[in-house]
């Protein structure tokens, strides 16, 4: 052998010499494109306060990732797009009236202490723009909890004047309770029933389309399930968590809904409330803080399913939005999920 | 059908329509004298000697080891080391061969039949047929499973998943009754029930022409058409596509009363039983993007990669990587000086296009390679352990499991160098198993 007299120079190296085109910033840009109808929604119902806030939190993000890997003395990792993911999901898990500040003190957290102190991205346990927002529920929650009027609001207080007339209970004022879910929670503790959802499929159709109160990417069901038809197509996420986690609200909120109408809402609306529609297919779905194996993602999705109901619904505790801390909850125990649904190698018994 | 498997693009089409060139023979031959699983052959020839074609220049030595011919008359020019396709030093006979064509055969043995089968096995291993589906493990062994293993069925491996070769897919179009006829006589040997005969979908000429070879055979004999997925030519997976049976983790095929045996090995046990000739050549694909003429070439072991790339038209453009074998388990060479032996079937030279590099993105668990994974495993997590240096971690999560089919590193999106990984972890496994039984 005699590699003086070869002339060309070939690369040396472990196989496979060759790839299926995969990488990390296609998956992140195929999340972007998937927010895009959501984004289109958010800005069509809530207009100035959706273009500041998911500007403010993308550019906090990024800017945040920046600097920290800068400040840590490690590789430029903005490409990968992950932290424009971040940005994203976080403005639309935020009220529409938020002071910016407060988004730039959520995103700062997001990035920096939820992702990029445990070494960036695919080292980080929780849901960076979830860990985000459970940060400024704790450190804001007045601004965190508190809605503008809207259309809805308008469409609630008529139901009510006409439901009031049927019911022999008087029911609560809706105006300082924006969305379903705080109304439904307030209601109840009020010892009110919730006549108002019965058979209302106008306020369905709201409920839908996004015609509601709530954060500003998370109100329209049908734009949130374009985009993640289109990540199924994509093969991004598989339907194992999105369908487990629904799938046991869905259960649980009808064996409820079954046990006592009076006091439970119509499954439904548990399903198209909240942060759940934007929560089971973009948030529960963060492949870094979700398990590997379809068994696991199962068991994921289910305990998803059962945290975000027994905190939506257990009497004296009740919190109106569960989606973000059952997530969480839920990533804590993703280390043991994978140990536990490892598949069976071939050939063992 | 194997659960796990992934499709990459196949490039067959460069070369599946070339019909088999035979090559004129080389001036100069480095025959190495491992070309196999097992102990290098000895030389049993000294620098200064003629030799005939077909003529024993390496014995076997030992029980896992096989025999080395001359392809070609010649005169034994030096006696020398070589670096092979793997990078592996091994021994070589350079032979300047000369136009002799006298042949040193051994006695064809036509009415095998009635001929005993501990002689028939004998002859394959006098006649140095090794597994040629890669692994190169020595035909003879394969084909005396111990007693208390009994075997019903025999797999003729025709599935070729690697992209890009045709060297077998050629076989099976052009050569199928003499592979018919060398997996009568396996099936015989080994006494078993059935003889399956495994071919992907995407050969739909070799299936025809297979199925047309084998129908006069007699008895439970089938042409097996598999869906194709890489890695459908892996023995395992391909037994379990075929019969349904899970080779047992540590175990073998005869575990579950199978043999595989390459298509190619068939046609060299019906020349070494037939004709009397021992395994001296065979065809290999020379192909990809960076070759000016893809071709299936007939040449003799011992034929360096440069002459088959000059009998290929030479390099068009400019090779980035020369890979011996296909582009999911081949190796890197790093010069065409490289001789071909019994085992490799492909050479590609990929253009700087068709190829990708690793970087060392951390793992962000999507879980793509656990679904491609056919053993079962979870790549992402034996690449963390083997990154931080637990090798017993990775060990129990079956990292000896593994057969480097690359299907891990072929999809994942951060471009993990997982094979690699999976490849320094299992020798710290092995070294540290060998100075245990040493120690």
């Amino acid at each position: 052998m005699k590699p003086e007299e070869s002339k060309d120079l070939y690369i040396i190296s472990s196989s496979p010499h060759t790839h299926s085109g995969a990488s990390v910033e296609r998956i992140m840009l195929d999340v972007v494109i998937a927010l895009m109808p959501a984004l289109a929604a958010s800005l069509w119902f809530f207009r100035w306060d959706a273009l500041r806030l998911i500007a403010v939190c993308v550019a906090t993000c990024l800017l945040a990732e920046w600097g920290s890997r800068k400040a840590m003395r490690r590789a430029n990792s903005l490409s990968d797009f992950s932290a424009a993911v971040t940005g994203l999901l976080l403005a639309f898990n935020l009220p529409p009236a938020l002071p910016t500040w407060m988004a730039v003190a959520g995103s700062l957290f997001a990035i920096v202490v939820a992702k990029q102190v445990f070494g960036g991205l695919g080292y980080n346990p929780f849901n960076p723009a979830l860990a985000g927002r459970a940060f400024m529920l704790i450190s804001f929650t007045g601004a965190m909890t508190t809605w503008s009027a809207s259309e809805w609001l308008q469409k609630v207080r008529y139901a009510s004047a006409a439901a009031a007339t049927k019911a022999t209970e008087t029911v609560v004022d809706a105006a300082t309770f924006a969305t379903p879910l705080g109304y439904a929670k307030e209601a109840l503790k009020a010892g009110k029933g919730l006549p108002l959802f019965d058979f209302d499929l106008s306020l369905l159709q709201d409920f839908f389309l996004g015609n509601v109160n709530g954060c500003i990417g998370e109100t329209s069901a049908l734009a949130l399930l374009i985009g993640a038809t289109y990540l199924l197509v994509r093969k991004v996420i598989t339907w194992h968590i999105p369908v487990a986690y629904l799938l046991t609200v869905l259960v649980y909120a009808a064996v409820l809904r079954l046990a006592a109408p009076a006091t439970a809402l119509p499954p439904l609306v548990h399903l198209l409330s909240g942060g759940l529609m934007l929560g089971a297919f973009f948030m529960a779905t963060d492949m870094v803080t979700t398990p590997v194996t379809r068994r696991g993602m199962l068991v994921f999705g289910i305990g998803c399913g059962i945290i975000t109901m027994l905190i939506r619904t257990v009497k004296s505790g009740a919190y109106p939005e569960g989606v973000s801390f059952a997530i969480l909850i839920m990533n804590a125990f993703t280390p043991l999920i994978n140990r536990a649904t490892r598949n069976r190698v071939f050939g063992a018994k | 059908m194997f659960r796990g498997g992934i499709h990459p693009a196949y490039h067959k089409e460069l070369a599946a329509g070339a019909a088999i060139r035979e090559l004129p023979t080389p001036a100069r031959l480095v025959v190495p004298m491992s070309q196999h699983l097992g102990a290098p052959a000895k030389p049993v020839v000294k620098v200064g000697d003629m030799v005939k074609a077909g003529q024993l220049i390496g014995e076997q030595n030992g029980f896992i080891s096989a025999a080395v011919h001359a392809p070609t008359g010649g005169k034994i020019a030096a006696i020398e080391n070589t670096v092979s396709a793997s990078g592996r030093v091994c021994a070589a006979v350079v032979i300047e061969t000369d136009d002799s064509a006298e042949r040193q055969t051994m006695p064809a043995l036509t009415e095998w039949r009635s001929v005993d089968r501990k002689e028939l096995v004998a002859r394959i291993g006098e006649a140095g047929v090794v597994g040629m589906g890669g692994a190169g493990f020595p035909t003879r062994v394969k084909l005396s499973p111990p007693s208390d293993k009994p075997i019903d069925t025999v797999i003729l491996n025709g599935a070729e998943c690697e992209p890009y070769l045709t060297a077998d897919h050629r076989m099976m179009v052009e050569r199928a009754r003499e592979i018919r006829d060398g997996a009568e006589i396996i099936w015989h040997i080994l006494g078993a029930k059935s003889l399956r005969v495994a071919i992907e979908d995407n050969k739909p000429d070799a299936i025809a022409a297979m199925g047309k070879a084998f129908a006069d055979m007699d008895g439970d004999v089938a042409v097996t058409v598999l869906k194709t997925s890489y890695p459908q030519g892996s023995e395992k997976q391909q037994i379990y596509s075929v019969t349904g049976r899970e080779v047992p983790r540590g175990g073998l095929p005869m575990d579950v009363g199978c043999v595989v045996e390459n298509i190619s090995t068939a046609f060299a046990v019906y020349e070494a039983i037939l004709l009397g000739e021992p395994l001296t050549r065979r065809v290999i694909s020379v192909t990809g993007d960076a070759v000016e003429r893809p071709s299936n070439l007939l040449a003799p072991y011992g034929t360096l990669y440069s002459e088959l790339v000059a009998a290929c038209g030479g390099v068009k453009g400019k090779a980035a990587k020369v890979i011996s074998g296909g582009p999911m388990m081949g190796f890197t060479v790093s010069s065409l000086d490289v001789p071909t032996g019994k085992t490799a079937s492909g050479l590609l030279l990929l253009s700087a296009s068709q190829i990708t590099g690793f970087t060392s993105q951390a793992c962000i668990s999507c879980g793509r390679c656990v679904d491609a994974c056919p053993m079962r495993l979870a790549p992402a997590e034996l690449s963390q352990f083997i990154e931080a240096d637990d090798i017993e971690g990775a060990e129990g999560v079956a990292l000896m499991d593994c057969i480097e089919c690359g299907s891990c590193a072929f999809v994942c999106p951060a471009r993990r160098p997982l094979v690699h990984h999976m490849r320094r972890g299992k020798a710290v496994v092995m070294a540290r198993r060998a100075a245990a039984r040493r120690g």
